[in-house]
């Protein structure tokens, strides 16, 4: 296939202990853990009724969409977004489902309009006042390579920089052992068809074989998480890598090679 | 955007199954919905229900996928030439050239309800799911887009697209994207919902449901009615143009930025998609013949679009929806929806609005609720528009 070029201008993380990209490239790079780290993600961007009634899910999405952005220097309102989850929310699936048993007449409207996959890109785009095109996808355990892929993709259709958005939160109830996922994970790049200056340059290709099966330091720590799967690139971000395998779906691979600055 | 060619497309609906049950039903202004007769204890509403899914199987090599929704999924794929058409760019291409961008609101979500009716005390006591439905893949959105994959044996990129009830238009956009950029050569889009709990219950939480038939764009308009549906098309890079090619020429993506479940007032996002889509294709607004609206008949979507199309259109534009005939399908609508604007480009017919009598005065003369035909349709377009705000307009095309 045709090789597809980036820049990454942008990186947020957000983990349970590790509540920022210099936090997660410290931890990556020598073990180091802030002291006394927030235990919930901000959405700063939500008023605050919405900050309050926003899913785990959203709050995570949110938070590193805006740091990524930050990094980036681009206005949020500027960019088109593509938003990854492997499941969504899975807690609000473990509630619908709980509820429809007992009593379906009492589902909650809010709590079924934050159902939909692509609750966290609404939320991001009412918020961030952006009317640009907003998506949600979701491919398994290859999510965030497709949602990568469609991110570059839609540079190369001419969008100048384009926000992309992992994230997977925990799973509750019966469902947790069916569809496993613990913790609360995010992350963000923003992308850019523009030179790099001073960001790492990615160049994607879809190719077979596996992913590695042992990941680095971020990836062993947050393992159990659905979003796991985007970890081997932030892993190689964090310590200067220079490739990324990623899951693609079923033999295929997503090959990042990263030219660090 | 360089045309992207349209090889074959169906849909499978209340109204039947595969393309001709579709131009039938609307041609003979024949609805599909029927009173609520879908789960133990159902909501007093009409509902566009797919016959005899209870009575299908999946083939036995693919019993891990099986649920409501794939098993419509399967029924939808195997009309209309699909799978000859994917066989043949298979030969063409190889099968990792081509990728499968579906799209879905709530996916197999039913079989994971069934699961919480039927949960078992496991050996710890906790309860758990039955054995039957312990299948983690149905359990999650990626259920419909990993069955097709699974089903039709490609290798491309395969992406679940859950934007509610934009999805099944915006995997016409994606696929552009990955065919545009030498990805891929070709790809296989669609879309299915099926009936479920959550989105009967949960549209009633939100008071949108009608207790009647749904009314789009009708002064007396309540609410919508639900269906489930699935379709497909098959996509390659335009070659070599034929006459009479039908093809998707532009599409246009917006957000609305304003609320989760109630549109912008003026329709503005809807607005941009479908300019953004009408400057992709490089055409104007007076080229388009035929807007098959996304028209929920919910009092706010369609006050909305009936302004966001009148600021786009002249009065010679034929505009109508078509979910009196089938229902709101949900994540299906934009593949449906895409199906009936591909059938009106090859005969020339088009569709009006069933149901709907008195018509809402903010309705523009481009609105229409009586059938029509033509000789000279050379442009369709389809809104989709879903929850959070987002916006999806495709433009087809047909060659002279």
């Amino acid at each position: 296939m045709t090789t597809l070029v980036a820049t990454i201008e942008g990186i947020g993380y957000w983990s349970r202990g590790l509540p920022s990209w210099e936090a997660a490239r410290a931890f990556a790079t020598n073990g180091a853990v802030p002291a006394d780290p927030p235990a919930r993600p901000l959405p700063q961007l939500l008023a605050p009724n919405e900050r309050r009634r926003a899913p785990e899910t959203v709050a995570v999405a949110l938070d590193v969409a805006l740091a990524a952005c930050a990094a980036a220097g681009r206005e949020p309102s500027s960019l088109p977004s593509v938003f990854a989850s492997t499941h969504g929310d899975l807690s609000i699936t473990d509630y619908m489902c709980t509820t429809l048993t007992g009593d379906p007449r009492t589902v909650s409207p809010t709590r079924f309009h934050n159902s939909v996959h692509n609750a966290a890109a609404g939320y991001w785009t009412i918020g961030a006042g952006a009317m640009q095109p907003a998506t949600a996808i979701s491919a398994y355990d290859a999510t965030f390579a497709q949602g990568l892929l469609e991110a570059m993709v839609q540079l190369a259709a001419g969008h100048e920089a384009v926000l992309l958005v992992g994230y997977d939160g925990g799973s509750a109830g019966p469902l947790a052992r069916i569809s496993p996922s613990e913790g609360l994970l995010g992350a963000a790049l923003v992308l850019s068809s523009a030179p790099g200056d001073g960001w790492p340059q990615l160049r994607v290709s879809l190719d077979d074989g596996a992913a590695d099966a042992v990941g680095g330091a971020l990836a062993q720590r947050d393992q159990a998480n659905a979003m796991a799967q985007m970890l081997p690139l932030f892993d190689a971000l964090a310590v200067g890598q220079r490739l990324a395998v990623l899951k693609a779906g079923h033999g295929r691979v997503l090959r990042v090679e990263i030219g660090h600055v | 955007m360089l045309p992207v060619a349209v090889r074959a497309y169906t849909a499978t609906t209340a109204l039947g199954r595969g393309r001709n049950a579709q131009a039938s039903a609307l041609r003979e202004r024949r609805g599909g919905l029927r009173r609520n007769d879908f789960g133990s204890d159902p909501l007093d509403c009409w509902i566009g229900r797919v016959d005899g899914l209870e009575d299908l199987a999946l083939p036995v090599e693919l019993a891990e996928w099986e649920c409501r929704n794939n098993r419509l999924a399967w029924l939808a794929l195997h009309q209309d030439g699909i799978t000859d058409a994917l066989d043949a760019l298979v030969a063409r291409y190889g099968s990792d050239r081509i990728a499968v961008v579906v799209g879905t609101s709530t996916s197999s979500i039913g079989a994971s309800e069934e699961a919480y009716a039927r949960l078992e005390s496991g050996p710890d006591g906790e309860p758990r799911f039955p054995a039957d439905l312990a299948r983690s893949i149905v359990h999650t959105p990626h259920s419909l887009g990993d069955f097709i994959q699974r089903a039709t044996g490609l290798r491309g990129p395969c992406i679940t697209v859950a934007t509610a009830c934009s999805s099944s238009a915006k995997v016409f956009a994606q696929a552009a994207r990955l065919i545009d950029a030498g990805v891929v050569d070709a790809a296989l889009v669609g879309g299915v919902d099926t009936l479920c709990g959550s989105v009967l219950f949960g549209f009633n939480a939100l008071q949108l449901v009608a207790v009647d038939p749904c009314k789009p764009f009708d002064a007396d308009r309540v609410g919508l009615s639900l269906g489930e549906a699935g379709g497909f098309a098959v996509l390659e890079r335009a070659g070599t143009t034929t006459s009479g090619e039908l093809q998707l020429r532009g599409y246009g993506e917006s957000s609305d930025a304003h609320h989760m479940s109630a549109p912008h007032p003026e329709g503005l996002g809807a607005q941009y998609a479908m300019r953004d889509a009408l400057a992709r294709a490089g055409i104007d607004a007076d080229d388009v013949g035929y807007l098959n609206l996304h028209g929920t008949a919910t009092p706010a979507n369609d006050r909305a679009e009936a302004i966001a199309v009148d600021a786009i259109f002249n009065g010679q534009l034929h505009a109508s929806s078509t979910k009196g005939w089938t229902g709101h399908t949900l994540g299906a609508a934009g593949i449906v929806e895409s199906v009936i604007a591909l059938l009106a480009l090859e005969s020339g017919e088009m569709p009006g609005t069933l149901n709907s009598v008195a018509s809402d005065p903010i309705c523009g003369p481009q609105i229409r609720f009586d059938n029509a035909r033509t000789d000279t349709l050379r442009y369709a377009m389809n809104n989709s528009f879903g929850f959070g705000g987002n916006n999806c307009a495709l433009l087809f095309g047909r060659t002279p």
